[in-house]
């Protein structure tokens, strides 16, 4: 990987094919630890309820590339990549998934309260919008001390109808604070399509940053290096001084709202098609035009490091019950 | 010792605290030229500039929110909510973000944030600007909740609440904000969790918060003509609690009441009499009686505003009826 300075010169550049393989390394360790995940939920394993981000991992792996280590972010509740983007091992995000002391919540978050604070992670959030407010705050401490970072909040389209997003995006570029918005627009909200919750087109969504006088950069999330290069884009603008970004990027979902959602409300064949066509995935493979060994060795390698996670998840310790009072208070 | 206004003893608390440390600084709304809308943070713009001292939107939320963010960084924010029925507009970033990171995170997250607010009756504002909504805050693990009556308290705890590294939400109310007392030269921090205890007396115990402390202390003198020794003492902080004061008070007295603002169902009376029947069963002689606002929203002509909330005589009433008892 290149050195930050490298990658932030201006208006950035195309990536080299290492530089892509190990996209794609990451966001096939991210696919295979979401399946893994999904297949242990089913199998009784895994306490709670799950959201995966099966078909938007080029987001996740493309803006979190775009971050500096002591850039800052606030995840959602479909958490799983970004914060294997941004740091966490897999196997402290396994071990938090099976409620271990191991986890990197240390057993008290779960799937959706994610949280690695030596990574930058502030924590993913099970409220829809929730973790964006605290992204301001965050900017703001470091544009008030002089801190050449950024804060980011990762929200999907659903959220930029609550109240929360407005109020934070409208504090953000009056102060002009550093500060990245990731619009992680994947049209649905659960089961309600964007032609129910949104007053204008889903692929318009972007536009929201105009009413704030926000600048918008905008790519097709399905493509990791155009992540990239618009996440590094907006990190410079943020930097700058000039203010925040809207980072609105066009996803999908491939597979339910939650792990067991029998998606009643989806056209099958819309689903086959993007399936057949968006995969992020199978898009870079296509690209690189990795030969099938190669492939073959990259899948044995991640799948192998998944693997590795469930085994040290499962030998992690329980929490003792009485610690859940541990950390009420500072 | 120097005299201060309940208000110019929350300023004097702010001033210091910005004075000596880059990470404090201020937001809300209209808190810098104009010094907010109870004046509490007049001047301190002139002093410490935009930077530190910043108004913000009309955006609740947002205020409390990037608060806490700041507050992650290492930064010691104080925002302001210019009333607290505002507080319902924040209610989220407060009870689910606040209470919840430092656990949610397995104790990596401290969220140091202090939300100073207001409220209070006894001036008309009507139903939407004079609630007493400590009590909802006392219900959520993960934060801490301060409710000071007097200059001296008021200034000792929000120095405290700076420096704690929890979140804490600091109410003051807004008919003690002219009242004067007398304070330490020097600052001197409270502690949170620990009561005082305003006047000693050997029959009856009142536990009173806000501004029903002064009408306690009244009542308090009323008994006294009557031949009852009425002991009253102030929590200051709701949360955590000073049980133990509480409780060594009514097992000395035998008979307590308690006494707020808020109105009397699912108040902090509530908790206060739970706490108190447990901790000292075998002593009580009487019923605990609780002293509060009659249930409805607090109208605006005075004669039914003045209805509605509890005053001196209130608290006497409810003195009278726990030496009845025998
Ligand atoms: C404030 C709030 N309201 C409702 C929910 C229930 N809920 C969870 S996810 C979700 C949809 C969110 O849609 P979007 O923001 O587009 O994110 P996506 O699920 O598509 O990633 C809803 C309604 C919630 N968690 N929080
Ligand atoms: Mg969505």
């Amino acid at each position: 990987m290149t050195t930050v300075e490298e990658r932030t010169e201006p208006g950035g550049r195309p990536l080299s094919r290492d530089e892509l393989r190990s996209f794609l390394r990451e966001m096939l360790l991210i696919r295979r630890f979401e399946e893994k995940v999904e297949e242990r939920f089913r199998a009784g394993e895994l306490p709670g309820f799950l959201h995966v981000a099966i078909g938007q991992e080029a987001v996740a792996t493309g803006v979190c590339a775009a971050l500096a280590r002591e850039d800052v972010i606030a995840s959602t509740h479909r958490a799983h990549g970004h914060a294997i983007a941004k740091g966490t091992p897999v196997e402290r995000l396994m071990a938090e998934l099976y409620g271990k002391v191991e986890g990197c919540s240390r057993g008290y978050g779960g799937s959706m309260h994610l949280y690695d604070l030596e990574v930058g992670n502030l924590g993913a959030n099970a409220v829809v919008a929730g973790g964006i407010p605290g992204i301001v705050g965050a900017a703001l401490a470091f544009q008030m001390r002089g801190e050449a970072r950024v804060a980011a909040a990762f929200f999907g389209d659903g959220a930029t109808n609550t109240g929360t997003f407005h109020e934070s995006l409208n504090l953000a570029q009056l102060w002009k604070l550093p500060a990245v918005f990731v619009l992680e627009n994947n049209g649905w909200a659960e089961s309600t399509p964007a032609s129910q919750h949104l007053p204008l087109p889903v692929e318009k969504l972007g536009k929201r940053a105009a009413a704030y006088g926000m600048k918008l950069i905008e790519a097709d999330g399905q493509d990791v290096e155009a992540v990239y290069l618009a996440a590094l884009a907006a990190r410079e603008h943020a930097l700058s001084g000039k203010g925040p970004v809207l980072l609105h990027l066009r996803t999908y979902r491939l597979t339910g709202h939650y792990v067991g959602d029998p998606q009643v409300y989806r056209d099958k064949e819309e689903l086959a098609r993007e399936r057949a066509t968006r995969d992020p995935i199978e898009l870079l493979k296509a690209r690189l035009e990795l030969p099938d060994d190669d492939w073959a060795a990259l899948d044995a390698e991640v799948t192998a490091e998944v693997e590795a996670a469930v085994a040290f998840a499962k030998a992690g310790t329980d929490p003792k019950p009485e610690d859940a009072l541990k950390y009420v208070y500072a | 010792m120097p005299e201060l206004t309940y208000r110019e003893a929350v300023r004097d608390a702010l001033r210091k605290a910005l004075r000596e440390d880059e990470r404090v600084f201020l937001m809300g709304e209209d808190i810098a030229e104009m010094g907010g809308s109870m004046a509490v943070t007049q001047g301190l713009l002139e002093e410490f500039g935009p930077q530190r001292v910043r108004n913000t939107p009309i955006s609740e939320m947002a205020i409390v929110g990037s608060g806490i963010g700041a507050a992650i960084q290492g930064m010691r924010p104080v925002v302001e909510i210019m009333y607290e029925d505002f507080l319902t507009l924040s209610m989220e970033q407060l009870v689910n973000q606040a209470a919840k990171h430092r656990t949610m995170s397995g104790g990596q997250v401290r969220v140091p944030l202090t939300v100073r607010t207001q409220g209070g009756a006894g001036w008309s504002p009507g139903a939407q600007h004079a609630q007493q909504l400590e009590a909802w805050f006392v219900h959520v693990p993960g934060l801490k909740v301060v409710f000071a009556s007097t200059p001296e308290d008021v200034r000792g705890l929000l120095w405290s609440s700076i420096y704690d590294d929890n979140p804490v939400l600091f109410f003051e109310h807004r008919t003690l904000y002219p009242i004067k007392g007398e304070v330490p030269e020097e600052l001197e921090p409270i502690p949170l969790g620990k009561a005082r205890v305003h006047r000693e007396g050997e029959d009856v115990t009142v536990v009173a918060t806000g501004r029903l402390v002064h009408e306690a202390l009244r009542a308090a003198e009323e008994a006294e003509r009557d031949g009852v020794s009425v002991e009253v003492v102030d929590p200051r902080t709701l949360l955590p609690l000073d049980e133990e004061t509480i409780i060594a008070s009514v097992r000395k007295t035998t008979r307590c009441v308690t006494a707020h603002e808020a109105v009397t169902r699912g108040g902090f009376g509530a908790e206060l009499a739970a706490v108190i029947q447990h901790g000292a069963f075998d002593w009580l002689d009487a019923p605990i009686e609780r002293v509060g606002a009659k249930f409805a929203p607090l109208p605006f002509a005075p004669v039914m505003e003045q209805y509605v909330v509890p005053h001196a005589e209130d608290v006497y009433e409810a003195i009278r009826r726990t030496v009845a008892r025998g």
